[in-house]
């Protein structure tokens, strides 16, 4: 794995008996030990740690005001930039003009500058998106040193808070900067598991330490990137390359919720982002294909690229994102359907194996989400 | 108790062959959530896929070693994947197999073979 490069707590998952896989170019901690499962399990019941710190970080410093930038980020995003608080996140998409994603972040707004967290597997592209189109506007300060840890589930309040008490205040979707005995943190009550819990991004001088102390903790265990994907996948959360990319629209991908009013036809700002035309229209009409949560009716997980069907053969389109809910305790799974198909309770069948089986859509998320708000 | 070179267990059973996971091909897997057996009184060539197993991690297969005539399958299976798991080696036999010739088994590893190749 020489060209793969490596986080900066790889020793300490390798101690942790980790199993390191590639990743989007890192050594990955894929599962710990206890295994997929205890670790999915452990999370939606205490806390569990993750490792994310292959994510992007970076900071838009804006080079005159705070509201010149909100608007140059808006000309990118078909989401209210300009309206979003200090001291508070939201879910952005990068869009491109045929109305297809980019990328699919999270951005907040810290007073002074945006703080942005991208996809590990887009990095690359989105720093240059970002050049290239905010370069006049903003300072693009990409954050290449600093750790970003995550700490979810039902405890993760109990456990963060003994090392900084001020994230008990903090509520759903909230960032804050505390300075600690790990250095400055950067925290912010999100998450990838549809747990409550926390995201925190840490020099890495001080992350071993911050690692350390959590794990010590015991309500806290490791969590490797296998059970990372069923949580999402039970929260019913779009991984990019998989569920989401350039070929599906935000409204394709049933994250027309991110696209707030001032964005739409009618807003105060509406359209003005690339693919408006595409997004804009499918907000009214309604998309033709749509992502869909999917129950199979065996125990047989449908995987990506399960191939789905009409019960009277038409194909219909694949599964992007199943497997075993270990929390649903059967399999569950995401794909796209012809909207003719996509109501809740559609009749389905999904290939497995050569043999169609039946599947049924279903409402997401499969395991109900337990956010502060 | 033979191994073959996919990970199973072969053991003789009166004029039968019992077949299922080694440990470490189980710990390998991790958690097994479902399996999916084969239909008994079916003939079966060597290396043919006859089961799947599906951990939370992937699918794979489970070989037929030899020629033969499936005669039994372990029910516990579908109801219970995770024995796997917990009896690889014992309770969580996956089929059991009648073959004309009980000598084909001479040409599968012992048990210090398969440690050997497994380091």
């Amino acid at each position: 794995m020489s060209d793969l490069l490596r986080l900066p707590l790889h020793e300490l998952h390798v101690g942790l008996g980790g199993k390191m896989v590639p990743f989007a170019g890192y050594e990955m901690p894929v599962q710990y030990p206890s295994g997929v499962m205890k670790e999915h399990l452990h999370t939606r019941a205490a806390a569990g740690l993750f490792d994310v710190s292959h994510m992007g970080q970076v900071i838009l410093r804006p080079k005159t005001d705070m509201a010149g930038l909100a608007l140059a980020l808006e000309r990118l995003m078909p989401v209210d930039v300009l309206g979003l608080a200090q001291g508070r996140q939201r879910y952005g998409i990068f869009t491109d003009d045929t109305g297809g994603i980019l990328d699919d972040l999270m951005f907040a707004n810290r007073g002074s500058h945006f703080f942005l967290v991208v996809n590990a597997a887009r990095k690359a592209h989105d720093f240059a998106h970002l050049e290239q189109h905010l370069a006049d506007v903003a300072t693009i300060e990409v954050q290449r040193e600093r750790a970003l840890l995550a700490v979810q589930g039902p405890l993760a309040e109990t456990a963060l808070s003994r090392l900084e008490p001020g994230v008990a205040a903090m509520k759903f979707m909230d960032s804050a900067i505390f300075l600690t005995e790990f250095g400055e943190i950067w925290v912010s009550r999100s998450g990838y598991t549809g747990e409550d819990g926390f995201e925190i991004s840490v020099h890495p001088g001080g992350a071993l330490e911050l690692a350390r102390a959590l794990l010590a903790m015991e309500e806290v265990l490791p969590i490797g990137l296998g059970a990372r994907d069923s949580l999402r996948l039970e929260a019913g959360l779009c991984l990019y390359g998989h569920d989401i990319d350039a070929t599906t629209s935000p409204v394709e991908a049933g994250l027309a919720w991110a696209i707030q009013k001032a964005r739409r036809a009618g807003g105060a700002r509406a359209g003005g982002f690339p693919g408006a035309a595409r997004i804009l229209r499918e907000l009214d009409d309604g998309p033709e294909r749509q992502r869909v949560g999917l129950r199979p009716a065996g125990r047989a997980p449908m995987r990506e690229d399960t191939a789905l069907f009409a019960t009277d053969g038409t194909p219909l389109g694949t599964v992007t994102s199943g497997g075993f809910g270990p929390s649903v305790g059967e399999p569950v799974a995401m794909g796209y359907v012809p909207a003719s198909h996509a109501a809740i309770g559609s009749a389905l069948e999904g290939e497995v194996r050569g043999k169609r089986l039946p599947v049924t859509v279903a409402a997401m998320p499969f395991y109900p989400t337990h956010y502060k708000r | 108790m033979k191994f073959t070179k996919e990970h199973e267990w072969l053991r003789v059973e009166g004029d039968l062959v019992v077949v299922g996971i080694t440990e470490h091909a189980a710990e390998a897997l991790g958690d097994v959530v479902f399996v999916e057996l084969p239909e008994p009184e079916t003939m079966v060539a060597a290396g043919s896929e006859v089961c799947v197993i599906e951990s939370v991690k992937a699918a794979s297969d489970i070989l037929a070693p030899v020629e033969g005539e499936i005669v039994a399958v372990n029910g516990k299976l579908s109801d219970n994947p995770g024995l796997v798991n917990e009896d690889p080696m014992g309770e969580a036999w996956f089929f059991k197999l009648k073959v004309d010739d009980l000598g084909v088994l001479d040409d599968f590893m012992d048990e210090d073979e398969y440690k050997d190749m497994i380091g």
